[in-house]
């Protein structure tokens, strides 16, 4: 399976998901400049974590008006699988593929420590590997997490089931105790209408391999891939 | 600053030099300087530029060893680790600039660093930092705190660079001058090595990064007095960071780096443009023609003077092989940098600058590089020193209650958990921080190779402050036992020194010392020292900070598989105490912070048996018998132990310890000394663990066991780990006023 990663001037995880897309799990995986128009055969594109334009204006806004995003619009249309994480889930809903707004931390400090969420359901590209409602060990690493939407949104995401993260307590109950950010019902995560879109602010390949004593992040690229296979 | 400014005497004094400085400077150019020239002496001949003070006992220091490519004298140290692997790093101080603007000051403290790395030719992958605030209490306290660690997150969590760790540490002393030291290390092939050198006659000398504009003008200069009142007046010294353009400069950086287009490079730090060019020269005994009017700037106007001195951030300067500028000016073009052609290498040994036309600077090289003034200032031990180091431990009460001075002391800002600094820094992005902060050192993987880098920065200043010798060699001692307890073996150090005003004897008493103790230490541990800075003039008011001589060492594994944490691993385990060194009350933590005296001798460092325990811990750790390691050091054994059930990710759990008490229990459980260091191993290798450490000249001896729910030692201590835990938690939010 190819994976491509979208570099934006200031994309600082971009490495490390190429490290853990190849190296980790031996797929093929490349670096899509965002000066780029073409994906280059890609069959999932990553969005990596970072400081796009240095969040200078909002985090995300500038990059959303890169070349590279009319192309990623046009392979989230016809389906193509499309993760942000982080900076990533910033841009998305920057270029209106994802909805909601992240705000500020409610602490108003950045944050990186690790957090647990909440699988909410595991008929997702992104989750099919995962049981549902299972609890994962996740590091956070953002000052912009705070998810928002009006009333009207968020009914409708949860008569969708879109909300594909929440976090957590370590037994998945859900409480003002372990939302690190403030954000809206504890939505770490969410999912486009079609489903083939996902935003999350943990960062998955950050807890991918044993060294670094977390493997649950790796359920969600493996799941990626087989549901990718599977078609 | 006009270009048709008169030289006056009131000139010559506000631009910091002396009248025998100012002579030395006519004598050099022949000539009355015009004012752009007089600037440019001004930065160079500073003490932060030239090391006027520090030099002749810099030289002590040991600079070589079998793995050193690069000692002092470049942007960085660079050591060899094998493999075609090289790391290169340093430590800088930005302690000034934090103290009246401390965001901005601690951010661009963080960038400089940053360049400095890059430059050599290495990634960096991972920061540090050494920070020093005023009592907790003081009324601007919080400020500076909130400041320098959203400064330093700010920069370094932008660039994508994890922030791994570091010191925080709070004494009145800083009140008036706080330190902010940032590290960074970086990861290279060891044959591209780039230097900061203009050879080649007739190369282009190409200007890349930010614009220049008139932030920073005279910052090395600030930094190199003291601070009178209204120090907040010099705010608009303080540059502003942009460490999105950082980034996009390190990125082209490296990218024209893999070609072979470059014959050298430096960042523009301090003094930015001026020390660029006459260093650069001066390394490859050359010269350099620049016309200013190619300088990318911010804005219209700038004078020749403001464009020498402006310390504007996140610039570079580079001298490429002729006839490739239009590759470097693609990558930089790219990246959406400024890339600029402005000057061209000569041979004649001056530098000149031009603008408009005319020449505005002309300056022989070498002069102004090495004839910078060198003083032997006079020094004197102070006339307080021995009466501090006098302590009666008659005169100290023992506490009534040792649960309570426990608690007491586990929930200082000192000994308290250092989550709330931490977790606003990144310190997981590249994916190779394999033990994070809250451990007794750093450790990264590569993830090239099997081998593992790890990084300690240390310094008790209250040991410099009782005893500047003893204190010194102890960092070293300390950062080479952290470094152990996480496996590493140590290599090398970079330092920043710390000190007031050296024009004061016993200031200059205490840099002797500290220097000849480092000195000392670094040779016993065989760990060069490869480069750092030296920060004088942090007085406020008269008051001169601690003598703090920060050490940044970096260590090797040779399979990162075989590292070691601090927190207990299951119940039932073993606890053993390696090493015998004798506690004692002075200079402690304990002392200071329950019993607030500052007073005593500090340990003094028994190198062999330190070498002994240390080379113990290395070799159970690398043979997999031991499940934590971790040393003893503020706060004594009692929050040693604290500090192995706390640290635990998945949870406290509590021990159970019997000491031979043959000592006063205050000075038992609170006392400090080098070379101990706390293990835990299972049942089964106990045994094994001892003999080896024995063998190899280290006392050791089982204390306790693992488990329960309580941290039990003797019959003096027994508290609930979950009540420790909570105190120990708290208190650094609490002391920010966030609970």
């Amino acid at each position: 399976m190819k994976f491509g990663i979208v570099v934006f001037p200031g994309s600082n995880c971009d490495h490390d998901c190429l490290h853990v897309v190849t190296d980790v799990l031996g797929h093929e995986g490349f670096f899509l400049w965002h000066k780029e128009r073409g994906l280059r055969g890609a069959d999932c594109l990553i969005l990596p974590g970072g400081f796009s334009y240095g969040d200078y204006l909002r985090s995300g806004a500038m990059a959303a008006c890169s070349p590279i995003m009319d192309s990623v619009k046009a392979f989230a249309a016809k389906g193509g699988l499309v993760i942000g994480i982080c900076n990533g889930f910033q841009i998305l809903q920057e270029a209106r593929l994802l909805p909601g707004v992240l705000m500020r931390n409610q602490t108003l400090k950045f944050i990186c420590r690790d957090v647990f969420v909440r699988v909410e359901r595991n008929d997702t590209p992104f989750t099919s590997a995962i049981r549902q409602n299972e609890v994962l060990r996740i590091p956070i690493a953002h000052m912009d997490g705070n998810f928002f939407t009006d009333k009207k949104q968020l009914d409708r995401l949860n008569e969708d089931r879109r909300i594909l993260f929440r976090y957590c307590d370590e037994d998945g109950r859900i409480d003002e105790d372990s939302n690190p950010n403030g954000s809206m019902e504890a939505v770490a995560g969410v999912l486009n209408e079609k489903g083939n879109v996902c935003g999350l602010m943990p960062h998955p390949e950050r807890c991918s391999e044993s060294l670094l004593r977390n493997r649950d992040g790796i359920k969600i690229f493996e799941s990626i891939v087989t549901w990718a296979q599977k078609r | 600053m006009r270009e048709d400014t008169p030289i006056t005497p009131q000139i010559i004094e506000e631009h910091g030099l002396t009248e025998e400085e100012y002579r030395h400077i006519e004598e050099v150019l022949g000539r009355t300087p015009n004012i752009t020239e007089l600037g440019i002496f001004s930065v160079m001949w500073s003490e932060h530029c030239s090391y006027k003070s520090s030099r002749i006992y810099l030289k002590q220091f040991p600079t070589t060893g079998q793995r050193v490519l690069q000692g002092p004298g470049e942007n960085a140290g660079i050591i060899d680790i094998g493999d075609g692997i090289a790391v290169a790093f340093k430590m800088e101080s930005h302690n000034h600039p934090s103290f009246i603007e401390p965001y901005q000051g601690a951010a661009t403290g963080v960038g400089g660093i940053l360049r400095d790395i890059f430059t050599m030719g290495a990634r960096p992958i991972a920061n540090m930092n050494s920070l020093r605030f005023g009592a907790p209490a003081h009324p601007r306290t919080r400020y500076l705190v909130k400041g320098v660690v959203a400064g330093i997150g700010g920069y370094g969590n932008t660039m994508g660079i994890p922030t791994v760790g570091g010191e925080v540490a709070f004494d009145p002393c800083y009140n008036g001058n706080i330190l902010v030291n940032a590290f960074t290390l970086g990861v290279m092939d060891a044959k591209r090595i780039y230097l900061g050198k203009a050879s080649g006659v007739g190369n282009p000398v190409i200007y890349v990064g930010s614009k220049t504009g008139r932030d920073g003008i005279h910052g090395a200069t600030m930094a190199s007095d003291v601070f009178g009142e209204g120090g907040e007046e010099r705010r608009p010294t303080v540059q502003v960071g942009d460490p999105f353009t950082e980034k996009l400069l390190l990125e082209a950086c490296l990218e024209l780096m893999a070609t072979d287009a470059i014959v050298g490079i430096q960042d523009m730090g301090a003094a930015g443009f001026t020390c660029s060019t006459f260093e650069m020269a001066d390394r490859a005994g050359s010269g350099m023609t620049v016309d200013l009017e190619k300088v990318p700037t911010r804005e219209e106007g700038m004078t020749p003077y403001e464009i020498m001195l402006s310390e504007s951030q996140e610039r570079m300067l580079l001298v490429a092989k002729q006839g490739r500028e239009d590759e470097v000016r693609r990558i930089f073009e790219k990246w959406d940098l400024d890339v600029a052609v402005v000057g061209r290498v000569t041979d004649d040994g001056r530098v000149r600058i031009m603008s408009k036309g005319r020449c505005v600077v002309d300056i022989p090289v070498a002069p102004i590089v090495h004839e910078a003034p060198v003083y032997e200032r006079p020094w004197a031990e102070p006339s307080w020193q021995r009466e501090v180091q006098k302590l009666d431990l008659a005169s100290v009460p023992i506490p009534g209650d040792f649960n309570e001075a426990f608690l007491k002391l586990i929930s200082t800002p000192n000994v308290a958990k250092k989550s709330w600094v931490w977790e606003q820094y990144d310190h997981m992005v590249m994916t190779n921080t394999v033990v994070t902060p809250g451990a007794d050192a750093a450790v990264l993987r590569l993830k090239d190779s099997k081998k593992g880098i790890a990084i300690s920065t240390d310094c008790n200043s209250r040991y410099c402050y009782l005893d500047p010798y003893a204190g010194a060699a102890l960092a070293v001692a300390e950062a080479a036992r952290n470094l152990s307890c996480v496996g590493a073996e140590p290599m090398a150090i970079t330092d920043c020194l710390n000190f007031g005003n050296p024009e004061k004897p016993e200031i200059m008493w205490q840099f002797r010392q500290a220097v000849a103790g480092i000195s000392e230490a670094c040779r016993k541990f065989d760990t060069p020292v490869t480069g750092g800075n030296v920060s004088f003039y942090n007085e406020t008011k008269g008051e001169a900070i601690y003598p703090t001589p920060t050490i940044g060492m970096v260590g090797l594994l040779e399979d990162v598989n075989q590292h070691c944490t601090p927190w207990w691993k299951e119940e039932g385990d073993v606890i053993i105490l390696l090493g015998n060194g004798e506690p004692d009350l002075g200079g402690s933590e304990y002392l200071a912070s329950i019993q607030g005296r500052v007073a005593g001798r500090p340990p003094q460092v028994d190198f062999e048996h330190e070498k002994a325990v240390q080379n113990a811990v290395r070799t159970c750790i690398r043979r997999g018998l031991v499940r934590s390691a971790h040393d003893i050091s503020d706060g004594g054994i009692a929050v040693a132990l604290a500090e192995c059930s706390l640290t635990r990710p998945s949870g406290v759990i509590g021990a159970s310890v019997t000491l031979s008490d043959d000592l006063r229990p205050d000075v038992l459980l609170f006392g400090e000394c080098g070379a101990r260091i706390i293990v835990s191993t299972t049942p089964a290798n106990a045994q094994a663990v001892i003999a080896i450490a024995r063998e190899l000249g280290a006392p050791a001896k089982e204390i306790g066991k693992v488990g329960g729910r309580m941290l039990a030692i003797n019959n003096f201590v027994s508290i609930a780990v979950a009540e420790l835990h909570q105190r120990w938690t708290e208190a650094l939010p609490k002391m920010m006023g966030e609970t």
